[in-house]
């Protein structure tokens, strides 16, 4: 068949940019989800915390999805659940599959990528022991107490203080687990300090910074793991270590972007987000294939993912009806001392609609920085940060107006130190 | 008494340390907005439950819930003891009341998720 707009992925970076490619003049669109239903993983963070940026408002998670599902189903979007993506190319063929329709086949004249992510597993951690079940990564562990409806274990350790740590050490003590500890590998969480503080803090569970798990025991079950202290190389100090007994490991060690699809469509990608470059419509490297959401860089708020994939439905809405200018104009982002990484990464001024929100994430922990933005010498934007930390992304906002002043190739965002 | 605390007002995470007596003192803030916390956090510290609950004749097994408006910290386990005798039936829409008043602290448990009949 063919498609005008074929959205991959039905979670909030998904609903939001069919949302504004429907309001943007195109009716012939189609989500392809892979779950049972639609909402992406919103639909097992139960806990609130949701919203404040978008609506202004505290929702739950599933609140969230359903203010965006029931607009999708008002607006006639279409979609297909329980619908695997098997393959994408770079002439906008999709291949995808599901239990009543078959293979199906579809040539979509725009592609909108929002597969979101998934957690790093125990594989990719390499921790020795042995292979007893109750190790699960903490959002797999989400998903069975919060939508399937079983318990995972009783005695808890979780290794990795992520948000989805967090929320998971507060959602297993409410259930009648105990969580005995979270262990941390950095010196630094990369979670939320509300969520230290309301998931740790209030139920008085320890966080072990400087810490890692270093053997898993047990044949059939979980029976215990070994942490120890890490130097500031993050490797074990002998001598350190202690047995802790426990039933279950929940693992929250880091998200990595979905991108097999983006791979096999050949779309360049950025080995530090693990996700595509980006343009100042969320365009991949690839014509026609944009890309918004988790799948481009791991967001803290939904409501950044949401502000992103609005972007990426009304440049995909643009690319379809012909009016979106593609030449060599403009300017690269590029990162300088402190900055990790810095989307979007290409910036045509003249296919901005008003402004364009820069979002990065610093590389470790600093106090009094200014967060400065260099077109050449010239400084176009700088503001002061008391604290800023690689667990809380950042993010600059850019007018139209700023953009099209740009003389250099390359605007270059930096962290400097405050002069005294 | 001194309890020390992480102020959440804003992502610094000041560390303060608040001596409890006739009078609350509050240090280690570095705003004004710290001094507010630690004084509700030792007098009336609050907290939204989430929790989900047991569906009857639904197309999911659980639906998720909250308490509509913020419950006394100390209560957080007689309440979560509340929300999982219970059992709801579909079809259940966003805000029903699942439990009315719960233990009279004015706050009603209502569904968060949407769930249709089997």
């Amino acid at each position: 068949m063919k498609r005008d707009l074929v959205v991959i992925g039905g979670g909030p970076a998904g609903l939001a940019a069919a949302i504004e490619a429907k309001k943007n003049g195109i009716d012939d669109i189609l989500i392809l989800e892979r779950d049972k239903r639609l909402g992406g993983i919103l639909q097992q963070c139960i806990h609130n915390g949701f919203g404040l940026h978008i609506f202004k408002e505290q929702l739950t998670g599933p609140e969230y999805a359903q203010r965006f599902i029931d607009e999708v189903e008002k607006l006639g979007i279409e979609y297909k659940l329980d619908t695997m993506v098997l393959h994408l190319s770079e002439n906008k063929h999709i291949t995808a599959l599901n239990p009543k329709d078959g293979i199906i086949e579809i040539d979509a004249k725009a592609v909108i990528l929002a597969m979101g992510c998934r957690e790093r597993t125990r594989g990719a951690l390499n921790i020795p022991g042995s292979r007893p079940a109750g190790v699960f990564t903490a959002g797999a562990a989400q998903r069975f107490v919060n939508m399937e409806g079983y318990m995972v274990g009783k005695k808890v350790v979780i290794l990795g203080s992520g948000d989805i740590g967090l929320i998971m050490a507060r959602r297993m003590t409410l259930e009648g687990a105990e969580v005995k500890m979270v262990v941390e590998l950095m010196p630094y969480s990369t979670g939320l300090k509300r969520n230290i503080v309301q998931c740790l803090e209030d139920f008085d569970i320890p966080l072990l910074f400087n810490h890692t798990v270093t053997r898993i025991h047990g044949r059939e079950r979980l029976e215990g793991v070994t942490i120890a202290k890490v130097d500031e190389n993050r490797r074990p100090i002998e001598g350190t270590e202690q047995y802790i007994e426990c039933d279950t490991l929940l693992l929250s060690v880091g998200l990595i972007p979905e991108n097999e699809l983006s791979r096999e469509a050949n779309i360049n990608l950025n080995s530090v987000t693990s996700g595509a470059y980006v343009n100042e419509l969320m365009e991949t490297s690839v014509d026609g294939i944009f890309a918004c959401g988790n799948v481009v860089h791991v967001h803290d708020l939904v409501d950044y993912v949401t502000e992103e994939s609005f972007l990426a439905g009304y440049g995909a809405a643009k690319y379809i009806k012909g009016e979106y200018i593609k030449n060599e104009k403009g300017f690269f982002t590029k990162t300088g001392f402190g900055i990790r990484y810095v989307v979007p990464n290409r910036i045509n001024p003249q296919n901005v609609k008003d402004k364009v929100n820069f979002y990065m994430r610093v590389n470790d922990v600093y106090h009094n920085v200014d967060l400065v933005v260099r077109d050449g010498d010239k400084i176009i934007y700088k503001v002061r940060r008391n604290h800023v930390s690689p667990g809380e992304m950042e993010s600059v906002k850019l007018s139209k107006d700023v953009l099209r002043e740009v003389k250099s190739c390359e605007l270059v965002f930096a962290l400097e130190e405050v002069a005294k | 008494m001194i309890k020390k605390m992480t102020c959440i007002s804003c992502p610094l995470g000041c560390q303060l340390e608040v001596e409890v007596g006739e009078n609350i003192k509050v240090s280690g803030n570095k705003c004004k907005r710290g001094e507010e916390y630690a004084k509700n956090e030792i007098t009336n510290p609050k907290r939204i439950i989430t929790s989900t609950v047991k569906v009857e004749g639904g197309d999911k097994p659980l639906v998720s819930v909250k308490t509509d408006r913020e419950i006394p910290k100390d209560m957080i386990f007689e309440i979560m003891k509340e929300i999982n005798k219970i059992k709801a039936v579909a079809p259940i829409q966003i805000g029903d009341v699942i439990i009315e008043n719960v233990l009279g602290t004015g706050a009603n448990v209502v569904a968060t998720a949407k769930i249709n009949g089997a």
